[in-house]
């Protein structure tokens, strides 16, 4: 599984780069992403989805990991 | 994530938002003007003495406080983080011609709101204008548009705009001689509500739409990217609040003709809005939604705001902005070249990157 960085991308682009990836259908991914809203936006699209989504923040840095 | 107590709190903010601004219009603001970013920043462009529209020239507490409330609670949530460095100049020329449409319709989304909740017929084709220009930005979008990374930048840099916003108001406050005031009776610059109010609604809102993230190109273009409602809720709410206000205050007259601050003008309208509703997309959000992000520390929104400033100044300079009586030819050609512009703006950011 890569880690996607969507670290300094505003929004919706962080959404539209999980949406795309999603579409493969895995069961895990991960994300990193620098802001509160970006957060927000790939948590509530993920579960939306059906992932349960997890968040370890570090430096004002959030890793998502989102899993089936 | 508690998705219900998300949308909980944007439609209670968005209540209390389209209740603030019937109140603001009620207090002095011209009618359906409780709050628009655009004409806002036209009058402080006109106080500032860099357009000479005499009926224009105010500077709106509003926009004060907007920022001023947005960046007292990221302060105190921890999202005031400095960023900036995502094509800077390239936002700068989208807010310029943001701005060129939004005064070819008369307003900003904002205001669309506020206008279609007095009543005002004309905003109907403006929504039709913006909705197909979000549609313009969403396609880009689907493509890979992106204006590059943000970057984290010193304090310093980040309280830039606040720090402005503090000194436009020590100049409010002041009036010296050499900032512009329309004179009583004189225009839309001078129907506003009182310093202290106007400034209290303008924290007030900024606040609220800090925490919730309110945009109004948000709303419609998140449910088309997405199918997410959050941010629409938010839009429909201030409606509801203000049509309900504007109804219970006697301000609701539903029509096209003689309404005000605003033309019948219906393609110009539409096409207006459709500059507004695209470049906005390809800024990441509505100009309410800029002035918020620059409280936040964000200067790429911060050098968004002055693009609006100075395309606010050039509309009036030379003579594109519309009036009650229409568009004008010279804002017509503006109105094309910004759509030329934007469209080439959204090509080069899509397909030459890798």
């Amino acid at each position: 599984m890569n880690t996607m960085d969507a670290r300094g991308l505003s929004c919706p682009e962080p959404v539209i780069m999980i949406r795309k990836a999603m579409m493969s259908k895995e069961n895990q991914y991960e994300m990193i992403v620098d802001n509160p809203t970006s957060k927000e936006n790939v948590m509530r699209y993920a579960e939306h989805q059906g992932y349960r989504v997890t968040i370890e923040e570090r430096n004002g840095e959030y890793t998502l990991s989102m899993k089936k | 994530m508690n998705l219900r107590k998300e949308r909980w709190g944007i439609l209670t903010a968005g209540l209390c938002i389209g209740i603030i601004a019937a109140l603001l219009v009620m207090l002095g603001n011209p009618i359906n003007m409780g709050f628009c970013i655009a004409c806002f920043l036209r009058d402080i462009s006109g106080a500032l003495g860099l357009h000479r529209a005499a009926a224009v020239q105010y500077i709106r507490p509003e926009i004060i406080g907007l920022v001023l409330g947005s960046l007292l609670v990221a302060i105190r949530h921890r999202e005031f983080l400095p960023r900036g460095g995502s094509s800077p100049m390239t936002r700068f020329i989208i807010a310029f011609f943001v701005m060129i449409g939004c005064l070819m319709f008369l307003g900003c989304p904002f205001r669309m709101i506020l206008r279609l909740a007095g009543g005002d017929g004309n905003a109907l084709f403006g929504l039709v204008g913006f909705a197909a220009g979000i549609l313009c930005g969403v396609f880009f979008l689907n493509r890979g548009y992106s204006l590059g990374r943000t970057y984290k930048l010193p304090t310093a840099e980040g309280a830039m705009l606040p720090s402005a916003m503090g000194v436009l108001l020590g100049l409010l406050l002041l009036a010296p001689s050499f900032i512009f005031f329309t004179e009583a009776g004189a225009g839309p610059g001078a129907n506003h509500a009182g310093i202290f109010f106007s400034l209290i609604a303008g924290l007030a809102v900024g606040a609220m739409a800090q925490r919730t993230r309110l945009c109004m190109v948000g709303g419609i273009r998140d449910v088309v990217l997405f199918g997410e409602f959050k941010l629409l809720l938010g839009f429909a709410a201030i409606f509801s609040a203000a049509l309900i206000a504007n109804i219970v205050f006697g301000l609701f007259t539903p029509g096209f003709n003689s309404q005000p601050v605003a033309h019948t003008d219906g393609l110009w309208n539409a096409l207006g809005m459709l500059l507004c509703g695209f470049g906005c997309v390809l800024l990441g959000g509505c100009p309410l939604r800029q002035l918020v992000l620059a409280g936040e520390g964000n200067t790429d929104s911060a050098v968004t705001v002055l693009g609006l400033l100075v395309g606010a100044a050039f509309a009036h300079n030379f003579g594109l902005a519309a009036s009650a009586a229409g568009p004008t030819l010279n804002g017509k050609i503006a109105v094309m070249i910004g759509l030329a512009a934007i469209a080439a703006i959204a090509c080069m950011n899509t397909f030459k990157k890798k």
